[in-house]
């Protein structure tokens, strides 16, 4: 079953259409990444899906249950509890990190589950220690956000978001604030997470990590996507806007 | 008269000018709050009588808004004042104090990243534990020089509660010097303002830098 489906998604912002008409959907253990160049409404999709935008036009779901759909050309969301529920099915790692900067490390881990979700305190405090081993940050869990560099500080937003056990994380250019060293250093992270079988979409330009990592690759253009398919299908692509996308990004400099 | 009995006189007036700044900071921080919450409304309704509210507050003299919390009663309902001077003179601080106070507070609260807030509500927040556990503890870290400007300035402002012939500390000064023809009761208020604010200023930076842990 698809933990995400997304049909005929229109959003506009004013009069600037967005996003025309966007479907796709994601299945379990799956890793879709979504490529394009700026403007395409890339971040606009997973603001979207996950509800920090409201849709214009089309409907979501998530395991089935639907977040947001239309009745009589009107776009109605899921009562206020049910999106809470659904809400709990993902998680979402920011470009900008995003962290709580007056909690420390541990607390950033362990705040929402614990009163959140409203969970065990011992053995949410044993899981988030878990999850910084994994991190490799065993070290940092009693240090504050400014006091890290930027890589640590995305690896810390990256197991705050797994501290929830989302069915499904949302990765926004995870690695656009980062320079090459630190990410690097992310991207084994978010690798380490396929081989755990995370389901998960990521808005990126690391197009060989892309292409690495994903099963299938969507590239949008103009607020529509114009490839869906796998990483190898996309790179020997001959959609001419395609090819002049990839074509800048190898040979730009 | 000697000095020590001056010092007394005004240590006795600088009680009541203490307690018109701690019972004026007590209420107008907290209704502060809630005029930033109102300026900050959706309503467009709300939003705008704050607006004029915060607007006379500032645009008009603290003295004359003491005047008129005092005798506005009198003139405009009949109401007998006796025994609403000390009242009406904490009233007319608050009110006015928390004009300043929830412009900073909204400054405090519009300069927190729209990230934060995106960041708690992914993560399930509800808007109350986002708003107390996330956005306050962080706003009170960014608005506590303003605050402590402000706190000085309410010191010194308690003088005009002379206005309404109340007695505090600077004008039994006066008082003081005009009868026996001395400058020495205005320079030993001078010393206690001073002194009064050094404590206050030590406070404020006490409490800066125990929220020095984070950046």
């Amino acid at each position: 079953m698809s933990v995400l489906e997304m049909k005929n998604i229109k959003k506009s912002f004013g009069d600037l259409e967005v996003l025309k008409d966007i479907s796709f959907s994601v299945d379990e253990g799956q890793v879709v990444s979504i490529i394009g160049p700026s403007g395409s409404g890339k971040s606009t999709i997973l603001r979207c899906a996950t509800m920090l935008e409201t849709i214009n036009g089309g409907e979501f779901s998530y395991l089935g249950r639907k977040a947001a759909w239309e009745e009589n050309g009107q776009v109605v969301y899921a009562p206020k509890d049910q999106l809470r529920e659904i809400k709990k099915d993902f998680g979402l790692v920011f470009q900008n990190f995003n962290l709580f900067p007056h909690y420390s490390v541990i607390k950033n881990l362990t705040d929402a589950p614990i009163n959140v979700q409203k969970r065990n305190k011992d053995e949410v405090y044993a899981e988030a220690k878990e999850l910084l081993i994994k991190m490799g940050l065993e070290d940092k869990a009693d240090v504050y956000p400014y006091q890290l560099s930027g890589g640590q500080q995305q690896r810390v937003a990256i197991a705050r978001a797994l501290a929830l056990k989302p069915k499904m994380l949302f990765f926004d250019e995870p690695t656009s604030a980062l320079d090459p060293e630190l990410t690097g250093e992310v991207l084994k992270v978010i690798k380490s997470l396929t081989e755990m079988k995370m389901t998960m979409a990521i808005v990126t330009h690391e197009m060989k990590f892309a292409h690495d990592i994903s099963d299938r690759m969507i590239f949008m253009d103009g607020g529509y996507i114009v490839e869906n398919c796998t990483p190898d299908e996309m790179f020997n692509s001959t959609n001419e806007r395609l090819r002049a996308f990839l074509g800048k990004l190898e040979g730009g400099y | 008269m000697s000095i020590m009995v001056m010092l007394k006189l005004l240590s006795a007036g600088m009680l009541k000018s203490i307690s018109i700044f701690a019972f004026t900071l007590i209420l107008s921080i907290p209704l502060g709050m809630l005029v930033a919450f109102g300026r900050m409304s959706k309503n467009k309704v709300i939003s705008n009588i704050i607006k004029i509210y915060i607007s006379i507050m500032r645009g008009t003299p603290l003295m004359l808004q003491l005047l008129v919390v005092y005798f506005g009663p009198n003139l405009l309902f009949g109401m007998n004042i006796a025994g609403y001077k000390y009242p009406a003179i904490i009233i007319g601080f608050a009110i006015n104090y928390a004009a300043y106070f929830a412009e900073i507070f909204r400054s405090g609260i519009q300069s927190m990243p729209q990230g934060q807030y995106e960041a708690a509500d992914v993560l399930g927040y509800s808007k109350r534990q986002t708003f107390m556990k996330i956005i306050l503890p962080q706003v009170a870290k960014r608005v506590l020089p303003p605050v402590t400007n402000e706190t000085i300035t309410l010191v010194k402002d308690t003088s005009l509660a002379y206005a309404l012939s109340y007695t505090e500390m600077f004008t039994l000064a006066k008082q003081i010097a005009a009868a026996q023809t001395t400058f020495a009761p205005l320079f030993i208020g001078g010393i206690f303002y001073y002194v009064f604010n050094f404590v206050v200023a030590e406070v404020m930076n006490f409490i800066e830098r125990k929220m020095d842990y984070y950046k």
